[in-house]
């Protein structure tokens, strides 16, 4: 498996993130050889194995329907560039 | 065109009649008091990021733990609906960018929902039901909401339900008309409503709809689907599936073909409009959250939810129908919401159903309505409405009584028996007091006791002079004994 510079502009889009068009080659060289590198993988014969989900048999820890959290307006929003009323505040997404 | 077919499913249009094919992806808030994967509170209308939690936040290093009573809720859902419930399920990751969505993807489930294939019968308002398969149930997290009316240049994001838990509710295409629809939601929260599962407030956005809408001759293959984002009332789900089906119409019948999109509708318009261009596709790149552990229980666990479920409106209607003789109509009308059946039912209890039925369907549904008033606020209570029914039943006042009775007690309250009593609103049962009636009136009409004689039907004058006399409390029927008797009839 490899991905093309088309590929690689869209990835780039679908996650935001800018990328120069003289990059494009450089990354997809990147991108390439971290695939390569995972598919070893598919040396291996999994035929029926199960795929596994932890390291040790355990079940999904769970919560009880208590509130326990939350509150905290001013800690949630302290961090970010730009707030108002305890609003996060960010560039117009519609038109 | 625009004209309903022959058969009122078919829409007509130029070159002929097309059939309309619906799908439905419903998402329903899960009743619970914390999130889906937090211990935020799920409370609605708090103040902005108040209930937020650092996980809801996605700050670095949190993890999502599960709400057991989420899963609990979703299982039930989907006993609810017959369907499918598998032991094993698994969460996964749907990737996409927006400002309200603070992880950069939902946790959602794709590949192993935790319901499967289940169904949903839908009375129709012409008489008759359709059975509308299920495809899926699954959980997911809500995102947070943003405001874009703020500011002129900012939007304002809120992350107060961002993680709240909603469970995706996916129906088979299997809708044939936008009354179809409309029928299928209501009773879909119906049942919701009974198991307590989602409040269905739809105001609130507790429940709303993504619909699927295509057309087609009939006996053709699928046309291409657009789907409607959004719909946030029943009458909008209607609204929104005509005007869609129309200009799908419109478009082949021009030559042209159908674009598969994502539109909205807009109610102040009612069309719908284009939302994402097609180079913003979504591709949102699922797979399995790493964070969690899949989600699995034992038959045993679905068992004594099962065994716990309360009986949802179908069977109850079924019981009406056959334990109380109601009609299917009146059976469907009172079931719709639990709270009314559970209404009607404190004022059957030990009572004539039909009567009982009758005063809630007519008289009490038709002072609600008139007032714009739930069920549970009625100023007449059950206990009041039966205590009402037991004084027409043993014969204490007349029908025409009891509706005056009804509307005192829906303006100033009180028993029953003791407004009665109080106001002599009695019928007059005593036969000395009625004979003494009538040989009054009789002595004063010398000429109206004549005519009687030859033509029985003027006794009526008579009934119509003693009911005046006594204040509509005479019982009728002990008027006309009396009457016949002493006119020799």
């Amino acid at each position: 498996m490899s991905v093309d510079a088309v590929t690689v502009r869209r990835i780039a889009h679908l996650a935001r993130i800018a990328v120069a068009e003289d990059e494009i080659d450089h990354l997809q060289g990147e991108l390439n050889a971290m695939l390569a590198f995972v598919a070893q993988l598919e040396e291996v014969n999994v035929a029926g194995v199960e795929p596994m989900t932890s390291v040790t048999p355990m079940a999904m820890k769970k919560r009880h329907d208590v509130v326990t959290a939350g509150g905290i307006a001013d800690d949630i929003v302290r961090n970010a560039p730009a707030t108002d009323d305890h609003f996060f505040l960010v560039p117009k997404v519609v038109e | 065109m625009n004209a309903k077919g022959p058969s009122d499913k078919l829409i007509r249009g130029l070159t002929g009649d097309w059939e309309v094919v619906i799908g439905m992806e419903v998402h329903a808030q899960v009743a619970s008091n914390a999130k889906l994967f937090s211990g935020a509170s799920t409370e609605f209308g708090a103040a902005p990021n108040s209930h937020v939690s650092l996980v809801d936040a996605a700050m670095p290093g949190m993890l999502p733990v599960i709400n057991e009573e989420c899963v609990r809720q979703a299982i039930r859902t989907g006993l609810g609906l017959k369907a499918q419930i598998n032991l094993r399920s698994v969460f996964d990751r749907k990737n996409y960018f927006y400002p309200d969505l603070p992880q950069g993807y939902q946790i959602s489930q794709y590949k192993a929902p935790v319901v499967g294939e289940g169904e949903v019968v839908v009375d129709l308002d012409g008489g008759g039901s359709v059975t509308i398969g299920i495809e899926r149930l699954h959980l997911e997290q809500d995102a947070g909401k943003s405001l874009h009316d703020r500011h002129p240049t900012m939007s304002y994001v809120d992350l107060n339900r961002s993680g709240v838990a909603l469970m995706e509710i996916v129906s088979k295409p299997d809708l044939r008309s936008a009354e179809e629809a409309k029928a299928f939601i209501t009773k879909l929260r119906s049942i919701l409503r009974y198991l307590g599962t989602c409040d269905g407030d739809m105001e609130k956005g507790s429940l709303r709809a993504d619909v699927n809408v295509s057309v087609r001759k009939p006996g053709e293959p699928l046309g291409t689907r657009c789907e409607i984002k959004n719909v946030n009332s029943i009458r909008f789900i209607g609204a929104a599936i005509e005007h869609e089906a129309r200009r799908q119409i419109e478009i082949i019948e021009d030559g042209g073909i159908i674009e598969q999109e994502t539109r909205l509708f807009d109610p102040g318009r009612g069309e719908t409009r284009p939302m994402r261009s097609k180079e913003e596709a979504h591709d949102y790149r699922y797979f399995p959250d790493p964070d969690l552990l899949p989600l699995e229980f034992d038959q045993a666990y679905v068992d004594a939810l099962a065994a716990h479920l309360p009986e949802l409106p179908d069977a109850r209607k079924a019981r009406f129908v056959g334990g109380f003789g109601l009609s299917a109509y009146d059976a469907g009308v009172l079931v719709a919401e639990r709270e009314t059946a559970d209404y009607f039912e404190a004022v059957a209890k030990g009572r004539d159903a039909k009567a009982a039925a009758n005063w809630v369907i007519n008289e009490l549904f038709g002072r609600l309505n008139k007032e714009a008033k739930d069920i549970k606020a009625s100023p007449v209570t059950a206990q009041q409405l039966g205590g009402l029914l037991d004084l027409i039943a043993d014969g204490t006042i007349s029908g025409k009584i009891a509706k005056d009775l009804f509307e005192i007690l829906w303006t100033e309250g009180g028993d029953p028996r003791a407004i009665v009593t109080a106001r002599g609103m009695a019928q007059v049962t005593d036969l000395g007091a009625i004979e003494k009636l009538v040989d009054e009136i009789a002595a004063q009409n010398p000429d109206k006791v004549a005519q009687a004689r030859t033509n029985p039907k003027a006794i009526g004058w008579f009934v119509g002079q003693i009911m005046k006399s006594s204040g509509g409390k005479a019982s009728p029927q002990a008027v006309n004994d009396i009457l016949k008797s002493k006119l020799g009839l």
